[in-house]
C-alpha cells in the first residue's frame, strides 16, 4: 500500500514536471534585466572617459579608478601621491556601518529573544509592532528625525526643560546623528532573522546545559548563541550591507562633514557637476567590498557543513 | 543498628506543586534507594514528569522538601544539583560533536583535560559509540542519539540519573533492545535511575520498584510483582496489565481474606488490602490468566457464561466470555500447557478464580 501511495505521489509531482522549470522564469527575467543590465552598465561606464556636462564619452580609460586612488595635482602632471579623500570616505562608511550593525545587534538581539519567548498568540502583535515604522516612507522618517534632533527641536527643548543640559546639544550633522539614522532604519532587519532562529531554538537545550552544571552566562555563550548564530549572521549582513551604501541618513542627518559612500556616488550623477565614470567606479568598488564580505561568509558556511 | 541503615538516594517529603489553581502534585512522599532502578509510571498528565523536573530543579515546588542523600536540595538551581537528566527528545547540542556533548558536563565541573578526554571515550565505548566521537548529533540515528544522551548524562558521575520517557521516540524493536541495555548500564554503573514512562510493559520489565501515579498522587509503590499481583486500588489494577473488574458486595471479612457476593449469583473468596467493611460495595479484580476455564458440566461457579470470541495470540489464547448479566470477561489460557480441553465459540463455561487471583480493591 505504501508503495502505491509513494508512486501516486511521484506521478502527481511529475505531472507538473514539464512546467516546473518555467516557474522561476519571471524571477530570472526581472533579475536578469533590472539587476544585471544596470550593474553591467555601471561596470562599463566606470572604464569610460567623463564628459564635462555629465554622461560619458565612449573611450576606454582608467581615469576614474586612478582618481580614486591617486592625487596627481590640479593639472594631472605632478607625480602621483596617494589620494586619501575617497579612501577616508570609504573607511568612515565602513566604520559607521559596522557601528550601526553592532548597535542593532545589541538592541535587536534582546528584542528578538523577548518576542520569540512570548506565547505564540502574542508574538504576531510584537512582530507587527516591529514592522510598523515601515508603513511610513524612509525619507519621511529620516526628515522627521532631523526635525526631532535639531538644535531647537523637541529633544533639545525637552532636555533643557528638565534641566539636564543648559545649552542645546549639537546632535545634527554629527556621526552620532548618522548612527541614529542608520540604527533606526535597519533595526527590523536585525530583529526579524534573529527572531526566526530563536523561535526555532529548543529551550530543552538550555535546560540540558543547566542540568550539566552550566551557569546562565555559559549557557548563553556556549549553547544559545552558537545555535542561533545563523540568524545573527543573517541579521548582521542585512544591516551592514545597506548601511554601507546608505544615502538618506548620512545625507540628511550627517551633513557635508560626514560624507558617506552613498552621498559620494549620488553627487557624481547629479546635475552638470557630476563625473559619471567616477561615480560608477566608486559604486563598483563598493560592490566588490560587499561581495568579498559575502563570499567569506559563504565559504565559511559551506566549509562548516562539509565538516 | 541505625548507622547501618542506608540513606535513601532521593527522598521526597510532602512535595506539592501548584500551577495557580491547578494542583500538579499533591503531597508526594517517596524514598528512592541507592542503586535502585525506580520507575514513575502513569498516564500522561498524572504529574510524573513534573515530579522528575522538580527533582532535577527545573520546577520550584510549592511545598515540601527534596533530599538528596539526606541533604536538602530544594532551593538549589539545576546546575548545582549532582543529578543529570536524559531528556525525552535528547536535547543534544547540535553544534557540538558527539564527544563534546559527552564532555560538556565534566568540563563545566572543571575536570582536568586529560580526564575529560579519557572518560568521554570510555562513556562512548560503554554505549557502543566509540567510532562516532567526531560526528555531529544530526548525523546519527535516533537510537544512537539516545545513547549519546545517556553517555552525556552519565559522564559527570551523577548521584542520580533522571530519564524522562527516553525510549518513547524510538521504534518498537529499538525500544525493546534499549530496555535491556538500560537495565544493564544501570547495573554496571551503579547509578540510581529514576525513570519516567507511561508504558507499563517498560516499567514492569526494567524496574526494581515502580511508583504508579495518577492525578498528582502516588497510587502505589512496590516491586513490579507487587504492583501487578497485588494492586492497591482500582486505578492500579486497571492501568497495569489487563484485568476483569466486577462490582461486588463484601459479605464476610475474615483473618486471611474475605468473601464477596456477586448479587444473586453466589460468592467467592478473595484477598483484600486492609480490612473492608462487611456490606461495602467494592470492586473485585481478576486478571485474565487468573481464571480457570472449565466446561459448565464439569464445574459450578458464580462466574460463567457463553464463549463469544476466541483470539489466538501465539503463546496464549484469549477467550471473551459473556455472562448472563451481560458482562464481558477476558480469560487467557497458555497454549503450551493446554490440558487437552478445547473450547469453541458458543460453549457454556464456568470460570474459577485461581488461588490468590481474586483481589478486592478500594476505589
Amino acid at each position: 500500500m505504501a508503495g502505491i501511495g509513494g508512486r501516486s505521489g511521484e506521478s502527481s509531482s511529475s505531472a507538473f514536471a514539464p512546467i516546473r522549470a518555467w516557474l522561476i522564469l519571471p524571477t530570472w527575467l526581472i533579475i536578469g534585466f533590472f539587476l544585471v543590465v544596470p550593474v553591467g552598465t555601471m561596470l562599463v561606464y566606470s572604464f569610460l572617459t567623463k564628459e564635462f556636462r555629465g554622461g560619458v564619452i565612449w573611450e576606454f580609460s582608467l581615469a576614474a579608478y586612478d582618481r580614486f586612488i591617486f592625487d596627481r595635482g590640479l593639472f594631472g602632471d605632478e607625480p602621483p601621491k596617494l589620494e586619501l579623500t575617497y579612501i577616508t570616505i570609504f573607511a568612515r562608511s565602513t566604520i559607521q556601518a559596522a557601528a550601526a550593525t553592532l548597535l542593532c545587534l545589541i538592541i535587536g538581539f534582546p528584542t528578538a529573544f523577548y518576542i520569540a519567548t512570548r506565547p505564540v498568540s502574542t508574538r504576531a502583535i510584537w512582530l507587527f509592532l516591529v514592522t510598523v515604522p515601515y508603513w511610513v516612507n524612509l525619507l519621511v522618517r529620516t526628515v522627521s528625525m532631523k526635525f526631532l534632533i535639531r538644535e531647537s527641536g523637541p529633544l533639545n527643548s525637552f532636555l533643557q526643560w528638565t534641566g539636564a543640559i543648559s545649552e542645546p546639544l549639537q546632535i545634527i550633522n554629527t556621526d552620532f546623528a548618522v548612527q541614529l539614522g542608520l540604527f533606526y532604519s535597519y533595526l527590523p532587519f536585525m530583529v526579524l532573522p534573529i527572531y526566526a532562529s530563536v523561535e526555532r531554538y529548543d529551550f530543552a537545550l538550555s535546560e540540558a546545559a543547566a542540568d550539566l552544571y552550566a551557569t546562565r552566562w555559559t549557557i548563553l555563550r556556549k549553547v544559545l548563541l552558537p545555535t542561533v548564530k545563523p540568524g545573527i549572521i543573517a541579521g548582521c549582513i542585512l544591516v551592514f550591507v545597506p548601511s554601507l551604501g546608505a544615502f538618506l541618513a548620512p545625507d540628511l542627518l550627517g551633513g557635508a562633514k560626514n560624507f558617506m559612500i552613498g552621498s559620494l556616488i549620488e553627487e557624481q550623477f547629479k546635475g552638470n557637476a557630476g563625473n559619471w565614470p567616477f561615480g560608477a567606479a566608486a559604486a563598483m568598488i563598493l560592490l566588490s567590498m560587499v561581495l568579498v564580505v559575502l563570499m567569506i561568509y559563504a565559504r565559511r558556511q559551506s566549509g562548516r557543513s562539509r565538516e | 543498628m541505625e548507622g547501618e541503615i542506608e540513606m535513601p538516594a532521593v527522598e521526597l517529603q510532602g512535595v506539592v506543586k501548584k500551577y495557580g489553581e491547578f494542583v500538579a502534585l499533591r503531597t508526594i512522599d517517596l524514598e528512592i534507594k541507592v542503586n535502585e532502578f525506580f520507575t514513575l509510571l502513569g498516564p500522561s498528565g498524572c504529574g510524573k514528569t513534573t515530579l522528575l523536573r522538580a527533582i532535577a530543579g527545573f520546577e520550584d515546588i510549592t511545598a515540601g522538601a527534596i533530599l538528596l542523600g539526606g541533604e536538602r536540595i530544594g532551593d538549589l538551581p539545576p546546575n548545582k544539583r549532582p543529578i543529570n537528566t536524559v531528556f525525552q527528545h535528547y536535547a543534544l547540542f547540535p553544534h557540538m560533536t558527539v564527544e563534546d556533548n559527552v564532555a560538556f558536563g565534566m568540563r563545566m565541573l572543571g575536570a582536568p583535560r586529560s580526564e575529560v578526554a579519557d572518560r568521554s571515550r570510555k562513556m562512548l565505548e560503554l554505549v557502543k559509540l566509540g567510532d562516532f566521537a567526531r560526528r555531529r548529533p544530526d548525523q546519527l540515528s535516533g537510537g544512537q542519539q539516545q545513547r549519546v544522551a545517556l553517555a552525556r548524562a552519565m559522564a559527570p558521575r551523577p548521584r542520580v540519573l533522571l530519564l524522562d520517557e527516553p525510549l518513547s521516540a524510538l521504534d518498537l524493536k529499538l525500544r525493546h533492545a534499549m530496555r535491556v541495555e538500560l537495565k544493564q548500564l544501570q547495573k554496571e554503573t551503579g547509578i540510581t535511575f529514576v525513570f519516567v514512562t507511561h508504558d507499563q510493559e517498560e516499567a514492569l520489565t526494567m524496574s526494581d520498584r515502580i511508583g504508579v501515579m495518577d492525578q498528582g498522587m502516588l497510587q502505589q509503590v512496590g516491586t513490579p510483582r507487587e504492583i501487578y499481583e497485588k494492586p492497591n486500588n482500582r486505578f492500579v489494577a486497571d492501568f497495569i496489565g489487563e484485568t476483569n473488574l466486577f462490582d461486588v458486595r463484601v459479605s464476610e471479612v475474615g483473618e486471611r481474606g474475605c468473601v464477596c457476593a456477586f448479587g444473586e449469583r453466589g460468592s467467592i473468596g478473595c484477598e483484600a488490602t486492609g480490612r473492608p467493611l462487611v456490606g461495602a460495595a467494592c470492586h473485585l479484580s481478576i486478571r485474565p490468566e487468573g481464571l480457570d476455564m472449565r466446561s459448565r458440566e464439569d464445574a459450578e461457579s458464580p462466574l460463567g457464561g457463553k464463549v463469544e470470541q476466541i483470539v489466538y495470540l501465539g503463546t496464549d489464547t484469549q477467550y471473551l466470555v459473556r455472562t448472563p448479566v451481560g458482562e464481558l470477561i477476558t480469560v487467557r489460557r497458555q497454549n503450551a500447557v493446554a490440558d487437552g480441553v478445547e473450547f469453541s465459540v458458543g460453549d457454556e463455561v464456568s470460570l474459577l478464580p485461581r488461588p490468590g487471583a481474586a483481589r478486592l480493591l478500594a476505589d
